[in-house]
């Protein structure tokens, strides 16, 4: 990429460490309500990450909420509404997109602990 | 006062806003332009600036050109354009600055070249809707069909939307919001798209329509 369009991006945040298909993740999203800031985690499994250089690039996240449906979000990487993510377990998986786990339920979604 | 600039396209990007929004940016080097002639009422029956932008070696130009530039005491320049503004404010041998002119939330019209595209078919053109796909059609996808009325005209009329040499065409985009200056580096981005390639001469005005 050109180096001025380089210039204008966001620094990177040193609170994101580097994340990969699989990993079970806590994003904490900064939400604003009214005058008062408060922070939301979002838990759950990334499914994939795109784009990954400059501010353009995303990470997705899945998780299965109640009822067992589940709730798919993608968060721009560089975006200033992250304030953290916390990667509670890498996963060995054999694929960069983890589609087949939008299939699995229960005990089958499970992904097999990497060490 | 007057405002506008020449610049180059450098290309698109994603910025966050305050509220931490993505918004997509064209990023355009505007300036520094040097005010190479001012009209007036009184020689040229019109009131417009000249604004010359990107220094170039002398042997680039003509001497036609040098000597114009010469009178002001201006670089040698290798585009010149005009603009009309009623109340100019500059003189000539000025140099306008970006940060003087736009800020951020200012609303500017973007003119540039739009890309060519070549000689292309009136669904591509002007979104024709071609002919059928299936139903026994052979060779009807993409056709333009009938081009007007039969005996009476006789004739097909001036202007009629056809296939033909599509884009590098001279395209405005108006009432463009500006999302960053950065004065220093004579850099501006505006809100969505511009046309042109990147490295496209592009030329910024004041919105004629805010």
């Amino acid at each position: 990429m050109n180096d001025i369009l380089k210039s204008v991006e966001a620094p990177v945040n040193q609170d994101i460490p580097e994340l990969a298909p699989g990993d079970s993740v806590s994003v904490h999203v900064k939400i604003k309500e009214g005058n008062r800031e408060r922070i939301q985690e979002f838990k759950g499994i990334v499914l994939y990450t795109h784009n990954n250089d400059g501010n353009s690039s995303t990470f997705t996240v899945r998780r299965v909420a109640s009822n067992g449906v589940g709730v798919e979000r993608t968060f721009l990487t560089r975006s200033p509404r992250i304030a953290k993510v916390v990667v509670e377990r890498h996963a060995s998986v054999r694929r960069g997109r983890l589609y087949f786990l939008r299939t699995l339920t229960g005990k089958a979604a499970r992904l097999k602990q990497k060490y | 006062m007057f405002k506008g600039l020449i610049g180059k396209k450098i290309g698109m990007t994603q910025i966050f806003d305050e509220n931490g929004a993505a918004v997509p940016v064209t990023l355009i080097e505007a300036g520094p332009c040097y005010v190479t002639q001012v009209r007036t009422p009184d020689k040229d029956g019109y009131t417009a600036v000249q604004l010359g932008y990107e220094e170039v070696k002398p042997k680039r130009l003509s001497g036609g050109e040098l000597g114009h530039l010469k009178r002001n005491n201006v670089p040698p320049l290798r585009f010149l354009r005009e603009f009309r503004s009623k109340d100019p404010q500059v003189q000539e041998g000025d140099t306008v600055q970006l940060a003087e002119m736009f800020s951020v939330d200012d609303h500017v019209d973007i003119v540039g070249t739009s890309k060519g595209r070549g000689f292309q078919g009136g669904v591509k053109r002007y979104h024709f809707r071609g002919g059928p796909k299936t139903h026994g059609q052979s060779d009807r996808l993409r056709a333009p069909g009938s081009r007007g009325s039969g005996t009476t005209p006789g004739r097909v009329f001036k202007g009629a939307r056809g296939p033909g040499h599509m884009g590098d065409d001279r395209v405005t985009s108006q009432n463009l919001k500006v999302a960053l200056v950065d004065g220093e580096r004579n850099l501006i981005g505006v809100r969505g798209a511009v046309p042109g390639p990147r490295g496209g001469l592009v030329i910024l005005k004041e919105a004629r329509k805010q």
